[in-house]
């Protein structure tokens, strides 16, 4: 039995750096960013991304799309924590000059693998490295993180049947399946279900799995980097702000940060284990 | 002095149109709380249609409505109604000349923190371009509340830009009118042309240049297709030199609309002030507008330099 306390400590510590770097911006996205932890802990952490932090352009290394990049603050927190840069950096998030802008700028910070905040664009880069291993031989894996809602755009359907054309097996998408967008519940707002069933249809090889447990992430993540006939799709049930009892599944935490007496709150709540 | 966000006033608006036309719909891409369309959505539900996060189909489903004979609203970040959903709006709404207005709200880098991809720089220059597109950026709340209002009687597709960030209101008037520029004050000195969150920054700059000696004219050229040539060539042959200032890129903008006038009617010497060909970054608002030149020191400084050159 494998032991995932120490991935679960250390998204404790990245839940917690991504609320004080929220509350410093004073503008940011609380609920999606929460939600991801786990899946950006079980990426880095548990085993299941090849990286350098010393060497972040390193060729055969696998690749991060962050294609729901309004999310990037965990995903600063979690190279932090991996050693891409310090951890003081984290602080200057959304700063005029920071490298740590408010979307993912692949320009300004080495492990970021591609730009993304406007929704969907970030799947189709993903598509493009994957075709890309294929022509210069590589062996690397193209991991792209999406919204729920960033699947009503069109585009990111064109990127799934391009992916499945070219029997992209190297692809790995994982859904933040957390049912919130930002004017309300995805069901409400613009339907996407049954997805597991478009997925299929698409030719994913298609897992739905409890996005905040360890070993249903890491055992699928492990299964799907064998996989070698299809692209697949990893839908992971999360909670939108998991991790913080307020902002859990509340909407209206989509788009704010913590304020100084939220964040005290969130922060012992996060210490105490609530 | 009061301060307003313009989008503000664009979800009051509909609220108004929607209570004197029942053909008026209003759709919106997962960002209603943002744009204030949501203002219309709490009024008139059965008219209000939220089409997820997919602003392309939204531009579609918007031109399908007026073929239909509905008048549609549609609204989201300026940078993707006029990017994402930039095709469909060229193919679907302008070919057909379709009276179909779009909002762009969260212009400009005054956007803020969130950055450079979520901050529209060029959607001015893309809209001006499209045949029949009217594009109208009104400088503050009381502007666009009437261009919103006026929107409903124009023909074809509009292009409506508001902001995110509270700004001065100060603009009085009774009534839009598309293609008609405002001498806000009048000058001898040189032309200053602006539109948006600028013109209020244009005034001050004019008061400083006052204190030195430069009688500037400022002009409000809200509507910037149609662009009021009339005004701007007059005042260009009054002071000889034309100054623009704007939210967005020199490059295609009220800039060159102006430049264009110039160019066909009275060759003047021009200077654009504006965003130089680069993109926008994080920052708050004022930290942004102080590195991009947006004040009215830096404003007044530029014009001086021009006047004295
Ligand atoms: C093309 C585009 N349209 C609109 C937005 C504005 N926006 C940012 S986040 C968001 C909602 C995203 O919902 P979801 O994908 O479910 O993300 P999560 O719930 O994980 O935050 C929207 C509409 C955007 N970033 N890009
Ligand atoms: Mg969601």
């Amino acid at each position: 039995m494998e032991d995932f306390a120490e991935l679960e400590r250390i998204a404790k510590e990245i839940r917690k750096d991504v609320l004080i770097m929220l509350n410093k911006a004073k503008s940011g996205h609380s609920g999606g960013s929460l939600s991801v932890v786990d899946v950006l802990v079980a990426l880095y952490f548990g085993g299941i991304m090849n990286y350098d932090p010393k060497n972040p352009a390193w060729e055969d290394r696998d690749r991060l799309v962050l294609s729901k990049g309004h999310a990037c603050p965990t995903l600063y927190a979690t190279l932090a924590k991996a050693g891409f840069f310090e951890r003081d950096l984290l602080w200057t998030l959304r700063k005029l000059g920071s490298p740590l802008q408010g979307h993912p700028d692949a320009k300004k910070l080495p492990g970021i693998d591609a730009s993304t905040g406007s929704l969907g664009n970030g799947i189709t880069q993903a598509v493009g490295m994957a075709l890309a291993a294929r022509v210069l031989k590589k062996r690397y894996k193209v991991f792209c993180i999406m919204g729920d809602g960033e699947l009503q755009e069109g585009i990111t359907w064109e990127a799934f049947m391009a992916a499945s054309h070219y029997k992209l097996s190297n692809l790995i998408v994982i859904v933040d399946f957390n049912g919130l967008q930002i004017d309300g519940r995805v069901m409400d707002i613009m339907n996407i279900s049954p997805l597991k069933e478009k997925f299929e249809a698409f030719g994913f090889r298609t897992y739905e799995i409890g996005g905040h447990v360890y070993k249903n992430l890491i055992d699928t993540l492990t299964t799907a980097k064998r996989n070698v006939v299809s692209p697949t799709a990893v839908i992971a049930r999360t909670v939108k702000g998991y991790g913080v009892s307020f902002m859990a599944n509340r909407v209206e935490y989509h788009g704010v940060p913590p304020t100084d007496q939220e964040l005290e709150r969130a922060l012992k709540e996060l210490d105490n284990g609530v | 002095m009061e301060f307003k966000a313009t989008r503000e006033a664009y979800g009051k608006a509909l609220v108004e149109l929607g209570k004197i036309d029942n053909r008026v719909v209003v759709l919106d891409a997962d960002l209603s709380g943002s744009t204030k369309s949501k203002e219309f959505q709490k009024q008139f539900p059965n008219r209000f249609f939220n089409m997820g996060i997919a602003e392309a189909n939204m531009a579609g489903v918007a031109a399908g409505m007026a073929l239909s004979g509905l008048k549609p609203y549609a609204s989201s970040f300026a940078v993707f109604i006029t990017g994402r959903a930039f095709e469909i709006v060229r193919q679907s709404i302008c070919y057909q000349n379709l009276h179909v207005v779009l909002c762009g709200s969260h212009s400009g880098i005054s956007v803020g923190e969130d950055g450079g991809s979520h901050q529209a720089i060029a959607d001015i220059s893309l809209m001006r371009s499209l045949p029949n597109m009217k594009v109208i950026v009104p400088a503050d709340y009381n502007e666009t509340y009437l261009a919103v209002l006026e929107s409903i009687n124009m023909e074809g597709p509009v292009y409506i830009r508001t902001s995110r960030a509270k700004s001065p209101v100060f603009i009085r008037k009774d009534r839009f009118e598309l293609g008609k520029a405002d001498i806000l004050k009048e000058g001898k000195g040189v032309t200053v042309v602006a539109c948006g969150m600028m013109v209020n920054l244009a005034l001050e700059a004019a008061k400083l240049l006052e204190e030195e000696g430069i009688d500037a004219e400022v002009i409000n050229a809200s509507s910037v297709k149609p662009i009021d040539r009339d005004t701007i060539v007059k005042s260009a042959k009054k002071t000889g030199g034309v100054v623009t200032v704007e939210e967005h890129t020199i490059i295609g903008g009220l800039g060159s609309a102006v430049s264009e006038v110039l160019t066909d009617e009275y060759p003047v010497r021009a200077l654009k002030i504006g965003i130089e060909d680069v993109f926008g970054e994080s920052g708050s608002k004022d930290d942004l507008f102080c590195k991009f030149g947006f004040t009215k020191e830096a404003i007044a400084k530029r014009i001086k330099e021009f006047v004295n050159g």
